[in-house]
């Protein structure tokens, strides 16, 4: 029996998981690295042990370390989560050594599935429908032109070593069919050296539908219905909803029965998912995830069940508790995962701290899965990841309507995240109509992409800081703007774009009086909690609004918002111009100067690297180096200094 | 619960005919305030704004906390007082929140005569500092001014309450406890590089402000020394080598920053005790006032009314209300605070200046603040009420406003003429705040009471001489008296000469006399001594 459970992972994941076992009274034993100190899983758990620097190599991916203290720490049982260790069969493996349960399929499935082309063979014999083509080793012209015949147009070739679309060709048929071969495998040795290509059938506008599937010692197997988790962005998901939309009943019931014989195939144990490509008429199997999903809430959602609930019930040895049959599957249910990420800018990740976080309404339809609370850091070494957000309805058509409305409530101040690019996916269309497919996003992009802030969100901002909150009990604040023998005046400076931009407002008989674009708006409204009930020419709207520090966040069903306010800063006096500071948080990867070095203009510095991402420093003039403050593999903090510049006198 | 019940007919035709009226005077004093406003005007504004310089209304909006009310005092001081236009006689002052600290702020205005001092400048400044010490507001000058007008050298320099004064108040204010900041701005020649050098903090703005005894012209005068007038007293200077400025700043902006950071650092607690109970508006709107007062002051209307429009939820405890019914006294409250209020509703007779200086002795036990609404002509005369004694009931009053030492604020929302204006907290009975309506009149009698007096004493003179004064001579002789009594009584007269605090909007009247209660919270209270009083 579990008494004694140790996560072996992070952030929402980890209290995901603690949250049911908790509730059964198990004893959840928590890690964490230097960055997550503080973290929720960490308050959350009964008991936490730090295993090491923040860098996931040296914490959360070291085997050695964490099987440690789970012997050390007297665990029964260890919850990979997802991520991480959760498909390493190494050490799945150890700790079957050590008598500890592994929350997961046995090492020999994980062996079996992290294999491509040995999972694929398995596959074939199972009777689960993989995308044609051709794997071989003969690579003669005549055996690949043939190949990509049979396999049937539009057809795919590329590097067998490949990835990231080099080397790869899509071929139509009435194409040179030979030259494209010979193009392909030309790239392919140019870009890994190796001509090797294979063959396959192009999925047009795929849709990614995934089953999720659960096994039991006793050799049952059975499946919870399917997820389609089409939106993504970056080969990541963005959206998953259940059940599949606009999926023929046969379809859903083969997918299913396929996803079991693929698990069956390997003596699965636990929970598991089986993910296809659907063209909207036949589908292949893409791979095997040996783990529970970030997804599997929305599953939860439309059955009712527990997941993790099942898996530490199944690890222990426990039959499924239902038949096939008696899987219910209730209304729709939807996620959404909230990023750090700026969508602007190809969802580059961002990194920063939670100033503030108002969160939605939560009841039995809203669910939060978060491991994140205000005045955490988002650290650039792990996923950006800082919730998702789950909701349920009685049609697809209300959930989305459910989700909209809980985005609506949504504000993280602080950070760059991606909440309003959500909400305008929401509101697509085509995301409406079910036209749903891998390439969505891309697709959609102007439609996804920020639109031009709406005037009334700025009406909504400036009355933020014009309408006294309960807490200014003081006459002057009362008094808002008062003057004596003239209307009360307000001027609130906001930074737009970089811009100072100053807006004035006078107060009339009923409102203030603003000119926008050359109108005159009347504009008044009073503050319910943090929800501004507000009127712009008799016109009454909504909006919740986020005050923090310097900005503003401001959001309502349709669109959000972000201000920054005008602040004089004068902390960056003019000494101050011969530090060089380093651009964002991050750390220093490469210093390309020594301390005494003379330099000219354009000179490379040293280089940052932050979210997986590299920045370069130039010097801005020609001169010396004055004073170096940090080594390589430092971690800096935006706006540190990392070395003294002293430019040459003109 | 002692609920004001109104009985004002908004739709009656004096309604009507009273608000036009009243509004015609409300506007023409919001455009004065425009005017006023402007400064030197757009030309000198945008001059000195090109020198990156924030105009005095600008820095006092940058300088006060985000929304913070302005509570400004002698708005209307120096105008049509000398040939010169003087806007606001060239200083900005009033009270703000500044990081939750009520203050009181001195901005000199370049833009007119650039910053110079006229006598009624330097009055001005006095007035605020008075004011600031009488409520104990911690002060802020905003310093940039070319000190003294020399060709008035004899009305601001030699006398006790002229320019000298400004750094005796410095000098005894630090002392007392009041904190003193100066932010140089401008210029600071000669006697203004006191207002820094005396100042508890001062703060500088870089290339811009300068302090010195005498500026570059008068030392290569004297001297024979040439140097520019930055290094002579500049930013730079002054923080690194005199330290005469502790704070550099490197623009307008960057020293009122540095201002309310000083601000913040004051520890600073008000020190009365009293705290405002929560806030319930009047019954009836304010601008109703407008309807029911009407612009002549021979015209009597109910006192009670402007009280119903004044205090929270119109509720008004009313003290004796059968007794000496023309003055009205009760007990309020006003944006929370409790108040005794004491106003005209008619003629002053014995009783009602008996009954007057009794509740202002309950309020001064209670601590709580007086409000005088003035509308009065003076006390009864006649032999009966002289035999009755009304000189020393009158003076009981007065005695009783003299020595009251809880915080008092009137306003004249009528007539104020001769001893009423005494009883009822004049200028000279040094109310904390005193404020004027634009149609109040205010002069030691009625015009007409002047001019008729001083016809009838030139009648019975000519006709000693056996000389005629027939009713056209007589009429003759009163017209310039009426025009002077009319002229030197108007508001904007006598708060040109800062008599007062203000004229004000009478819609307004709950709202600075709100900002005004708040602010002299700031001061302790104080137990009250009362003088003889003749039984």
């Amino acid at each position: 029996m579990i008494k004694r459970l140790l996560i072996a992972n992070r952030g929402e994941i980890a209290c995901r998981v603690m949250r049911t076992a908790q509730q059964q009274g198990i004893y959840c034993i928590a890690v964490y690295s230097d960055a997550d100190a503080n973290a929720l899983h960490v308050q959350m758990a009964d008991e936490a042990h730090y295993i090491g620097e923040s860098a996931p190599s040296k914490s959360y991916l070291d085997q050695d370390k964490i099987l440690q203290v789970a012997i050390q720490s007297q665990a029964d049982a260890v919850h990979p989560g997802y991520g991480f260790l959760s498909e390493n069969s190494q050490f799945a493996a150890a700790l079957e050594k050590n008598q500890i349960i592994f929350i997961g399929p046995p090492a020999s499935a994980i062996v079996a599935m992290g294999s491509k082309s040995h999972a694929k063979k398995l596959m074939t014999e199972a009777g689960v429908p993989l995308v044609p083509g051709y794997h071989g080793d003969d690579q003669s012209m005549v055996t690949l032109i043939n190949a990509v015949k049979n396999t049937g147009f539009p057809a795919l070739i590329k590097a067998s070593a490949g990835g990231g679309g080099k080397g790869m060709r899509i071929v139509q048929a009435n194409d040179d069919i030979e030259q494209a071969i010979l193009s392909a495998k030309r790239e392919a040795k140019s870009g890994f050296g190796d001509d090797h290509v294979l063959i396959e059938k192009y999925v047009m506008n795929p849709r990614h539908v995934e089953i999720q599937i659960f096994c039991d010692q006793q050799g049952n197997g059975l499946y919870l219905h399917e997820r389609d988790c089409s939106i993504q962005r970056r080969h990541q998901k963005v959206l998953e909803e259940a059940p599949a939309p606009n999926l023929p009943a046969a379809t859903r019931k083969a997918m299913g029965e396929a996803a079991v014989r693929a698990a069956k195939a390997i003596d699965y144990v636990g929970a598991g998912t089986v993910e296809f490509l659907y063209d909207g008429q036949d589908f292949y199997f893409m791979e095997m995830n040996t783990r529970l999903q970030v997804e599997h809430p929305v599953t939860e959602m439309i059955t009712g069940l527990d997941l993790v609930d099942w898996q530490l019930q199944v690890a222990q040895g426990v039959p499924l508790p239902l038949k096939q049959a008696e899987i219910p599957c209730h209304g729709h249910a939807m996620e959404v995962r909230i990023y750090a990420e700026d969508t602007e800018r190809d969802f580059l990740p961002t990194a920063g701290h939670i100033d503030a976080l108002q969160l939605p309404a939560l009841n039995a339809r809203v669910r939060l899965d978060t491991g994140v609370q205000s005045g955490d850091e988002i650290s650039p070494f792990y996923d950006p990841m800082i919730a998702k957000l789950i909701v349920h309805g009685d049609t697809r058509a209300q959930c989305a309507l459910n989700m909209q409305r809980a985005l609506a409530q949504y504000q993280i101040a602080g950070l760059t995240t991606n909440l309003g690019f959500l909400q305008r996916l929401l509101q697509c269309e085509d995301f409406q109509q079910e036209k749903l497919s891998t390439h969505f996003i891309n697709e959609h992009a102007d439609e996804l992409a920020m639109p031009q802030t709406p005037v009334h969100l700025l009406c909504a901002t400036l009355l933020s800081q014009i309408i006294p909150q309960a807490s200014q009990e003081n006459i002057w604040q009362q008094l808002n703007g008062f003057l004596l023998n003239a209307p009360a005046q307000r001027q609130i400076t906001l930074l737009i774009d970089g811009e100072k931009q100053v807006f004035c407002l006078q107060q009339q008989a009923d409102g203030w009086q603003i000119v926008l674009e050359d109108e005159t708006l009347l504009l008044n409204g009073h503050w319910q909690a943090d929800q501004l009930h507000y009127r712009i020419n008799g016109t009454h709207y909504q909006a919740r609004c986020l005050i923090s520090d310097a900005q503003i966040y401001v959001c309502d069903q349709y669109s959000r918002a972000q201000f920054d306010l005008y602040r004089a800063d004068f902390s960056h006096n003019r000494q101050d111009e011969s530090g060089l500071h380093a651009p964002m948080n991050g750390s220093l990867i490469h210093l390309a100067v020594q301390n005494g070095a003379t330099v000219n203009k354009g000179d490379l510095l040293y280089i940052m690297e932050a979210m997986k991402m590299e920045h370069s420093v130039y010097a801005p003039a020609a001169g010396k180096i004055a004073a170096l403050y940090h080594n390589v593999g430092d971690l800096l903090k935006e706006g540190a200094s990392v070395l003294e510049f002293a430019a040459e006198e003109a | 619960m002692a609920i004001l019940e109104s009985n004002v007919n908004v739709q009656a035709a004096q309604f009507a005919d009273n608000q036009k009226n009243m509004l015609a005077l409300v506007n023409d004093l919001r455009q004065l305030q425009i005017t006023i406003a402007l400064g030197g005007g757009e030309q000198a504004q945008q001059r000195h704004k090109s020198r990156g310089k924030l105009l005095a209304r600008e820095r006092i909006a940058t300088l006060l906390d985000s929304g913070s009310a302005f509570l400004e005092i002698g708005q209307l001081a120096a105008h049509q007082v000398y040939e010169d236009d003087v806007p606001c006689a060239g200083v900005v002052a009033g009270i703000g929140r500044v990081s939750g600290v009520e203050c009181m702020i001195v901005a000199n205005d370049a833009t007119v005569k650039g910053g110079s001092y006229y006598p009624l400048t330097v009055k001005k400044h006095l007035r605020a500092q008075e004011i600031a010490l009488k409520n104990r507001l911690p002060c802020i000058y905003l310093v940039d001014s070319g000190g003294a007008n020399l060709p008035r050298q004899d009305e601001v320099f030699p006398d006790r309450d002229h320019f000298g004064r400004i750094f005796y108040n410095q000098a005894n204010m630090s002392a007392a406890g009041i904190p003193q900041i100066a932010v140089v701005m401008g210029s600071c020649t000669a006697g203004g590089a006191y207002v820094p050098a005396m100042a508890d903090v001062s703060i500088i703005v870089r290339e811009q402000g300068t302090i010195f005894l005498a500026g570059p012209p008068l030392v290569k005068m004297a001297t024979g020394e040439e140097v520019d007038a930055e290094t002579l007293g500049g930013g730079d200077m002054h923080t690194g080598t005199s330290g005469v400025a502790d704070h550099l700043a490197e623009n307008d902006e960057h020293a009122l920053l540095i201002a309310r950071a000083q601000i913040s650092r004051l520890n600073w607690q008000k020190a009365n005790p009293l705290l405002p109970a929560p806030v319930i508006a009047p019954r009836y709107p304010a601008e109703e006032i407008y309807g029911i007062v009407s612009a002549d002051v021979k015209k009597p209307w109910d006192i009670r009314e402007l009280i119903a429009r004044l205090v929270d939820d119109s509720d008004f405890d009313e003290y004796k209300s059968r007794y000496g019914t023309t003055l009205i006294c009760g007990f309020a409250r006003l944006w929370g605070y409790p108040v005794g209020i004491v106003a005209n509703n008619g003629i002053l007779f014995s009783e009602s200046a008996q009954k007057g200086a009794n509740f202002i002795e309950l309020c001064c036990q209670r601590n709580i603040p007086l409000i005088f609404l003035q509308n009065i002509t003076g006390f009864m005369v006649g032999s009966k009420y002289e035999a009755e004694g009304i000189a020393k009931h009158g003076a009981k009053m007065v005695n009783a406003v003299a020595c009251a030492k809880v915080p008092k604020f009137t306003l004249v929302v009528g007539g104020s003429f001769g001893a009423g204006n005494y009883g009822m907290c004049g200028r000279a009975y040094d109310p904390n705040f005193m404020w004027m309506w634009p149609n109040a009149r205010i002069s030691v009698m009625g015009g007409e009471q002047a001019a008729g007096v001083m016809t009838l004493i030139t009648k019975e003179a000519r006709e000693k001489r056996g000389e005629t004064f027939d009713a056209n001579a007589q009429a003759e002789f009163k017209k310039p008296l009426l025009a002077k009594y009319e002229r030197e009584g108007h508001p904007y007269y006598a708060s040109a000469r800062l008599w007062d605090d203000g004229v004000i909007d009478p819609a307004q009247s709950r709202d600075v006399l709100g900002l005004a209660l708040s602010a002299a919270m700031n001061a302790p209270a104080q137990e009250t001594r009362f003088g003889v009083f003749r039984m």
